[in-house]
């Protein structure tokens, strides 16, 4: 029950694009064709529910501090890595984004086509870091680490999938010209902000 | 205008990078609740960009073309950490309450995007200039968001009050789609007297 509570209120009310603004660039920039924004939705959900639990076992066996008392070597027991963990937070999502481009070559070429250069650029979509330092400022354990990647990525999937399917609506829409395209965009993801904002209080 | 010139002063407007090119959007709503924070922001902004534009740009032709993302990212997280222990150090109640974004300059996509845009084609000298506009150009615009939501949300300004003490505050600005309005607006007030109007 803590676990759907938890996945819950990640995605809905505290979505991390529409409340914590992660991920806000890839958002805007492709979210004008349902089709790919939902691939894009689809590979977050696949990047950071691998990110979040890799990380965490990064963060809980060699950069915490103590973390490295497991060897049993004294000089390292009280060792506190802390300060690395940005560096090497990104590098486990680059060759995470790089395993998980290279699975789906071999194995879902379809889908691997259709997402093309979105892949690897997730690499520095924020929400993907974002999640991994959230995991690490609220003291999440392994199975809540794994639960808040995979509701993350849905958040995002379902906050952009919403939102290229508004834009699709209002593509005849007579708009005044300095508000087209990225102006009028922000309103929207206001609008959609504000609405998910009645979720809040949700507890289950 | 000299060619020097114009890479400072395009990107205040004609090419900001928030408004115009649509880059490091996440941290100016993110931020902008109070202007101190924004003031903050742009400045660590400041100093990771033009110091990455920088590094890179001398490194340009030593960095071999089918890694230099990785170079790059790893030039620009090094920058970062620097950053965050300093403000961690002497600032720690800011750094609290920006929390994870200082860390987030990492992904912030005008540092990336500048590195490869311009500081892997140019000499250092214009890359500096180049790293020093957009960060204004960039600043700027978190400041006046800022500005807007403070005011609104809380009637105050740099935490000096502007509004007369009977103004509630207006909640919606505080929160996450007030700083969505209002950067909507602004990019439309900008758009409209530049007359750019891109459609993207």
């Amino acid at each position: 029950m803590h676990y759907i509570s938890l996945a819950v209120e990640t995605i809905f009310i505290n979505n991390i694009v529409l409340a914590y603004f992660l991920g806000m660039c890839s958002f805007l920039a492709c979210s004008k064709k349902v089709e790919t924004s939902f691939g894009l939705g689809l590979a977050v959900i696949c990047v950071l529910t691998l990110t979040v639990p890799f990380n965490w076992f990064i963060e809980t066996y060699f950069l915490r501090d103590g973390a490295l008392a497991w060897t049993g070597i004294a000089a390292l027991s009280n060792l506190d890595l802390t300060f690395l963990n940005l560096i090497c937070f990104i590098a486990v999502i680059a060759s995470t984004v790089q395993l998980v481009e290279m699975v789906l070559d071999r194995f879902f070429p379809r889908l691997y086509t259709s997402l093309g250069i979105f892949l690897p650029l997730i690499t520095v979509n924020c929400s993907i870091l974002g999640g991994s330092l959230f995991m690490v400022e609220r003291h999440y354990d392994l199975a809540e680490s794994a639960v808040f990647g995979f509701s993350a990525g849905f958040g995002f999937a379902l906050a952009i999938v919403s939102l290229s399917a508004v834009r699709k609506k209002i593509r005849y829409s007579q708009i005044p010209p300095g508000l087209q395209g990225l102006g009028m965009t922000m309103i929207l993801t206001g609008l959609m902000s504000m609405a998910f904002m009645c979720f809040a209080g949700i507890d289950l | 205008m000299g060619a020097r010139t114009k890479i400072i002063t395009d990107p205040l407007s004609d090419n900001n990078p928030i408004t115009i090119q649509v880059l490091g959007i996440c941290s100016a709503l993110a931020i902008t609740v109070q202007v101190e924070n924004a003031f903050v922001m742009a400045c660590a902004l400041t100093f990771v960009l033009t110091s990455s534009n920088v590094i890179i740009s001398l490194l340009r032709k030593q960095i071999p073309g089918r890694i230099r993302m990785i170079v790059e990212i790893s030039i620009i997280a090094s920058l970062v950490v620097l950053v965050d222990q300093t403000l961690r150090a002497f600032f720690f109640e800011l750094s609290r309450q920006l929390s994870i974004f200082v860390a987030l300059i990492i992904t912030n996509c005008i540092v990336m995007g500048r590195a490869e845009a311009f500081a892997t084609q140019n000499p250092p000298g214009p890359s500096l200039l180049d790293g020093l506009g957009n960060s204004i150009g960039y600043s700027v615009i978190i400041l006046l968001v800022a500005t807007g939501r403070e005011i609104l949300g809380s009637g105050t300004w740099y935490g000096i009050r502007v509004l007369p003490e009977a103004y509630m505050g207006n909640g919606l600005a505080v929160l996450a789609p007030g700083a969505f309005l209002i950067l909507g607006v602004i990019i439309w007030i900008q758009r409209t007297v530049t007359n750019n109007f891109k459609d993207d």
